[in-house]
């Protein structure tokens, strides 16, 4: 295996478009080196892209934040106006494993390491959420539903990579959430996931909204018919209830050690309710 | 396997070590370094017997690699007493009994003394969520959390004291 630490993403982008055999990006590793360690992977070629400058920023753009591959989620955690814009996508993020694993594990690393139970993924979409996709060609900003397409498997190309997320301005009066299930409450791997952000207007009544659940399909699902459900209404107990029906039969989980079926496909729908009522309360202030 | 050329800084000295592009810093210190006191568990990032700090940062030292960790601030175990003076955690953890076989202590201590610089006066429940990614199959926890709750508040005392 070959360590490559380059100090510029056009030279991160050389060595990975020449490599032959499996390729790795390191950012934060608790994904990656626990996959090398159990023998599910044996990369020839780890690029470690926490020497290229910028990787650890978190910089205002355009109302906005933009969040470098390196940032760990403890950082991000730490950054008042973070916190303060994308509660949602920061209590998702501070979900993902322990202290220690705060320390190093990365947005961009849950995002691309395409499990279908990631936590923060849900949350990122919610937010519409946009990653810069650095390569051979010129970068491209992808919305962030399209990295995953299929459990381990993203939609990047041979050289490419993501050097960061976008996090646009939240609108007035928009709030956002994510809840995940699981048998504890501490240390373990989403069951069932779901993130809701919505926007009400002066008088009260939701103008957008976007839905998304995690761990109940091969990649997040987006639930357009769940937002499509919410805008319009005051977010009333019907349309809540109206929600977790939609939600519920957009899940399309699997029986695994985690959960069964059956489970996961009504809790799909009780988080979606609970996190759009949390996500409402936000709204509202 | 081309072998990678560190310099970096472990509890305030500096260090050079060679080490294979995918050694663990865990590893890197243990049997290269001869600093046995961070202690392999799971080695997945899951029990934290392997704690230590980069830039004071906590992290499980197998889940970094021994290549990553040049020109950093590492802070193990070793760097934690002051010659025979032990740190009031290791202190408290011995009158608390807080430890039995003693694998696990070394992540604690190191993860304790990480909360307590940033939250000097914690609750009970903040103690025991900080260290969920520090498993102990001896004491059931309650010794580890009191002893740590016991240095915070002694710590609060002296800083009170030196004040006045």
């Amino acid at each position: 295996m070959r360590y490559e630490a380059p100090d510029t993403i056009k030279a991160a982008v050389g060595v990975l478009s020449k490599a032959r055999g499996t390729s790795r990006i390191l950012a934060g590793g608790t994904d990656l080196l626990v996959q090398m360690r159990s023998g599910m992977l044996e990369p020839d070629l780890i690029v470690d892209i926490k020497k290229i400058p910028g990787m650890f920023d978190i910089t205002s753009e355009k109302g906005g934040y933009r969040i470098g591959a390196a940032v760990s989620g403890a950082e991000l955690g730490e950054h008042p106006k973070v916190r303060k814009f994308w509660p949602g996508v920061v209590e998702a993020v501070e979900l993902i494993g322990s202290t220690q694993i705060q320390g190093r594990a990365t947005m961009v690393g849950n995002l691309c390491n395409a499990s279908p139970a990631a936590d923060s993924v849900p949350a990122l979409i919610t937010a519409g959420a946009v990653a810069r996709v650095v390569g051979p060609k010129r970068a491209r900003n992808v919305p962030v539903e399209e990295i995953a397409i299929a459990p381990g498997k993203t939609s990047l190309k041979k050289g490419e990579f993501v050097a960061s997320i976008f996090l646009p301005k939240p609108k007035a009066r928009s709030g956002e959430a994510y809840l995940r299930f699981i048998p504890r409450t501490e240390m373990d791997i989403a069951v069932v996931g779901a993130g809701v952000s919505l926007t009400l207007n002066a008088k009260g009544k939701c103008t957008d909204a976007r839905v998304a659940l995690g761990a109940v399909g091969p990649r997040a699902i987006v639930v357009d018919k769940a937002a499509a459900a919410l805008i319009g209404t005051t977010v009333d107990k019907a349309t809540l209830d109206k929600l977790a029906e939609i939600c519920s039969a957009a899940a399309k989980p699997i029986d695994d050690k985690r959960g069964t079926k059956a489970f996961r496909i009504k809790v799909a729908g009780v988080l979606a309710r609970r996190a759009a009522a949390i996500a409402l309360k936000r709204a509202k202030g | 396997m081309g072998a990678v050329h560190i310099s970096t800084t472990i509890n305030g000295d500096t260090v050079e070590y060679i080490c294979r592009p995918d050694e663990s810093l865990l590893d890197v210190l243990r049997d290269r370094l001869g600093m046995t006191g961070s202690k392999e568990g799971c080695g997945t990032g899951d029990c934290g017997a392997c704690s230590v700090t980069i830039d004071g940062r906590l992290v499980c030292s197998c889940l970094v690699l021994g290549a990553e960790a040049g020109g950093h601030e590492i802070e193990t175990i070793e760097g934690m007493a002051d010659g025979d003076k032990l740190h009031p955690l290791q202190q408290s953890f011995l009158e608390h009994a807080a430890l039995q076989c003693g694998i696990c202590t070394p992540g604690f201590l190191i993860a304790a003394r990480s909360l307590l610089e940033r939250n000097p006066d914690p609750t009970e429940t903040e103690v025991r969520y900080w260290l969920a990614g520090n498993l102990c199959r001896c004491t059931g926890y309650d010794k580890i959390v009191r002893a740590v709750m016991d240095t915070a508040k002694d710590m609060k005392k002296k800083g009170r004291r030196n004040a006045a």
